[in-house]
């Protein structure tokens, strides 16, 4: 009996989470709104999310060979990625483009920095922001949904822009906007399905609500001061999908909580700042990017006292 | 209070740990005593006893077997009549090793001339009692209770809590001694509160005891008077409520600082069945010879509550409630959380054991650790309020003045970092060097 006995160090049981069913606990909550993008946009919608993830695990087993590392695609989180990035882009995207997109996400800003829990911005994100960059005609044609067209597929323009070329939007009724019938892109538009998948991942306890109600409470207050129409502000644009899926990512988001409403409340000020005031019609890649790299600095100076501790102002460290 | 502040002190760490507690409804066994015990010179926190006996000498029950001039230490008793065959080392299932007193017992249960019902006038009188006792903590952590009981500023105790949380999986050594002894608990409460002359007593247990709170309450109401308050308080079931820490914070609202005691905030916490004991040493003059342990876990074939002697062998106390149904992968000394892994079975029972497991092969984690994904539940769930993941990175650089500033020394060892890790992440083991880097530093 002696020598099969196993000895180690305490704890001896485990709560039974693990990286992989986090991870599809995500692409669950992301389903509803691939529904969607495919009742909004039709199959080519599907095309382009298969792609994407395609794309995303073909650069990530490719890499890491390159790398002579194990391999990391059991984990899922490519996955995610291809599926967010996808939800990042307009319908009519090249599918050349799309895939180029995920593998600058998957090598550049991920396997180049370490892989999984080393990326110091949100992988999908900087795969758009490269998109956005380099085909800025293709990201910025918008279709209108096939509800709202007739047999020919029309160009439309985002809520959002119009808003910033001084239009109004009043026309267009709020539930209309709550079950995403307008031009944007395959997964930001339908804010029921977003709703959907985020209640989710609050129930499942894979994120807590805080970031996501900071964000979109910061962004409410925000445009209500500066005398714009919040409910437009938030039923439109990407501000839901990078609320709820985007600004929780684990990795660029800052680990404690007090630390998490800091970088909640940066995401909503830039992106208000830069719907308003920037050249840009939308804000919210740009500002969760900006947070992304000031978390290593969020965490520095929120860092909970360990308990009992008495607070310190001028405190290093 | 900082707003900041109280957000944290809003945010309540620990985890949901499985209760397991399949013996609550088992009454205790009393185990006859074995041929022979193995008693450890080493069953406190402190300093280790010397035997005061030799090879071949004739011990009687109760008979002290190991003493220490130190403060910081308590005396063992033998709890069986019989002869001294050896003294040798024994290796702890912490590392260490200390020297054990062999006693071969004759069966007869002679009980020893110093066995009788102390006298105890004074506050003196009373410590000296506790400490003759051989008492020590008998949660887990075996810190003396004489110590313990006599605070540097004992004007400044004004509540004393009384932990029966017990909120480790698995066992129910506390709660069959709340259900079986409610009287012996309340006389030992009463006895402590008048020798430290506090003013109230909280009981406190977790909420999944129900039939524990309902029978302490109804003793408690019987007993307690304006200036000599004794109440129940029932508290979530979540691990590591039981922590003295954690309890403390639970029940009193007060926080221990880094390097304190509970003394420092007012407080002296003692578990629940060193409080029986102390009140039938006082009785009986019977020092601390036999301890309730919990036998359960996957592999154990009739989990059971049994009363053993200490220093039984627990192979013989595994044979003694049926034995094994699997081959153990695991032996735990101690809970699932906390609780020590063994090397083998032929390891004796010590005072402030208060589980043994065997865990059989489907019940042991093993998993290989995969990369940090930075999900921040260790930090959630930590009840010190660090930021395990800044410790183990500042422990790997070898930054000691780092790992100090961040509280390294504040973790309390309970584990809900690495239980609740997705990642399957060493956390505590890491911490646990890391809290050893800093005393080297010293």
């Amino acid at each position: 009996m002696e020598s099969t006995l196993i000895v180690s160090s305490s704890p001896h049981l485990h709560s039974g989470a693990d990286t992989r069913g986090v991870m599809l606990d995500v692409i669950v909550a992301l389903i509803p709104a691939g529904i969607a993008s495919v009742w909004l946009f039709g199959w080519r919608a599907l095309a382009v999310e298969l792609v994407c993830v395609a794309a995303c695990i073909a650069a990530e087993i490719l890499s890491r060979w390159v790398l002579k590392r194990p391999s990391s695609i059991g984990d899922l989180s490519c996955v995610v990625t291809g599926l967010l990035l996808a939800y990042n882009l307009p319908v009519s995207i090249p599918l050349w483009q799309a895939a180029l997109g995920c593998v600058a996400a998957i090598v550049v800003a991920k396997q180049m920095f370490g892989g999984i829990g080393q990326n110091f911005v949100n992988p999908a994100l900087l795969g758009r922001i490269v998109l956005l960059a380099s085909f800025p005609e293709s990201m910025n044609t918008w279709t209108a949904p096939v509800q709202l067209q007739g047999v020919d597929a029309v160009t439309t323009a985002t809520p959002l822009a119009v808003l910033a070329s001084g239009g109004d939007l009043s026309a267009i009724p709020l539930d209309q906007l709550f079950f995403g019938m307008r031009g944007g892109c395959l997964g930001e538009t339908c804010v029921f399905a977003l709703l959907l998948g985020g209640a989710y991942l609050v129930i499942r306890r894979v994120i807590t609500p805080i970031i996501p109600l900071v964000y979109i409470g910061t962004v409410f207050v925000m445009t209500w001061l500066l005398g714009a129409n919040p409910l437009y502000h938030i039923l439109s644009g990407g501000l839901l999908l990078g609320a709820i899926f985007m600004a929780t990512d684990y990795t660029t988001s800052p680990i404690n909580r007090s630390g998490q409403v800091v970088f909640a409340i940066g995401c909503g000020l830039l992106t208000v700042l830069i719907r308003l005031y920037g050249s840009l019609p939308e804000g919210v890649s740009f500002a969760i990017v900006i947070m992304n790299i000031l978390t290593p600095l969020i965490e520095r100076a929120t860092r909970p006292l360990p308990f009992g501790e008495k607070r310190r102002w001028l405190r290093r460290g | 209070m900082t707003f900041l502040e109280r957000l944290h002190s809003h945010i309540r760490g620990g985890v949901h740990a499985p209760h397991r507690k399949h013996t609550a409804e088992c009454e205790t066994v009393v185990m006859p005593p074995p041929d022979k015990i193995i008693l450890a010179m080493s069953q406190h926190l402190g300093a280790p006893c010397t035997p005061t006996v030799k090879v071949g000498d004739t011990v009687e029950v109760g008979q002290v077997v190991g003493d220490s001039s130190q403060p910081l230490s308590a005396p063992v008793h033998s709890g069986v009549s019989g002869t001294v065959t050896g003294i040798t080392e024994l290796l702890l299932p912490g590392g260490r090793t200390t020297q054990a007193v062999v006693i071969q017992s004759d069966g007869q249960q002679r009980v020893h001339s110093s066995v009788k019902p102390p006298v105890v006038e004074s506050r003196e009188d009373f410590l000296q009692a506790v400490r003759a006792s051989g008492l020590v903590g008998l949660g887990g952590a075996g810190f003396p209770t004489h110590i313990k009981l006599n605070p540097k500023d004992p004007d400044g105790i004004d509540t004393i809590l009384i932990n029966a949380a017990e909120c480790e999986p698995y066992i129910t050594a506390d709660y069959r001694e709340c259900m079986e002894n409610s009287w012996d608990i309340v006389s030992g409460v009463q006895a402590v509160m008048e020798f430290l002359d506090a003013g109230r007593v909280i009981i406190a247990i977790e909420r999944n005891k129900p039939a524990a709170i309902a029978e302490l309450s109804k003793i408690a109401k019987s007993v307690s008077r304006p200036e000599r308050q004794v109440m129940v308080k029932s508290l979530p079931a979540r691990y590591p409520q039981g922590a003295e820490k954690v309890l403390i914070a639970a029940c009193t609202g007060r926080r221990v600082p880094p390097g304190k005691l509970p003394a420092d905030v007012g407080c002296v916490v003692m578990n629940v069945t060193s409080c029986a004991v102390l009140a039938r040493y006082l009785k009986t003059g019977m020092p601390l010879v036999t301890k309730r342990v919990t036998v359960d876990g996957s592999a154990v074939a009739h989990p059971k509550n049994v009363q053993v002697t200490i220093g039984t062998p627990i192979h013989d106390v595994l044979a003694f409630t049926g034995g094994l149904r699997y081959k153990p992968k695991k032996l735990l000394m101690g809970g699932p959380m906390m609780g020590l892994s063994l090397m083998d079975d032929t390891l004796p029972i010590l005072k402030q054991n208060n589980a043994i497991l065997a865990l059989a092969e489907e019940d042991v984690t093993n998993l290989p650790a995969s990369p940090c994904i930075r999900c921040g539940r260790c930090v959630d769930a930590c009840p010190m309020h660090l930021v395990p993941p800044n410790i183990v990175r500042a422990f790997q650089a070898g930054d000691v003045d780092q790992m100090r500033r961040l509280g390294a020394m504040t973790c309390m060892e309970c584990g809900c970092c690495t239980f609740s890790c997705p990642a399957h992440r060493p956390i505590l083991q890491n911490i646990r060097l890391a809290k050893e880097a800093v005393r080297q530093a010293k």
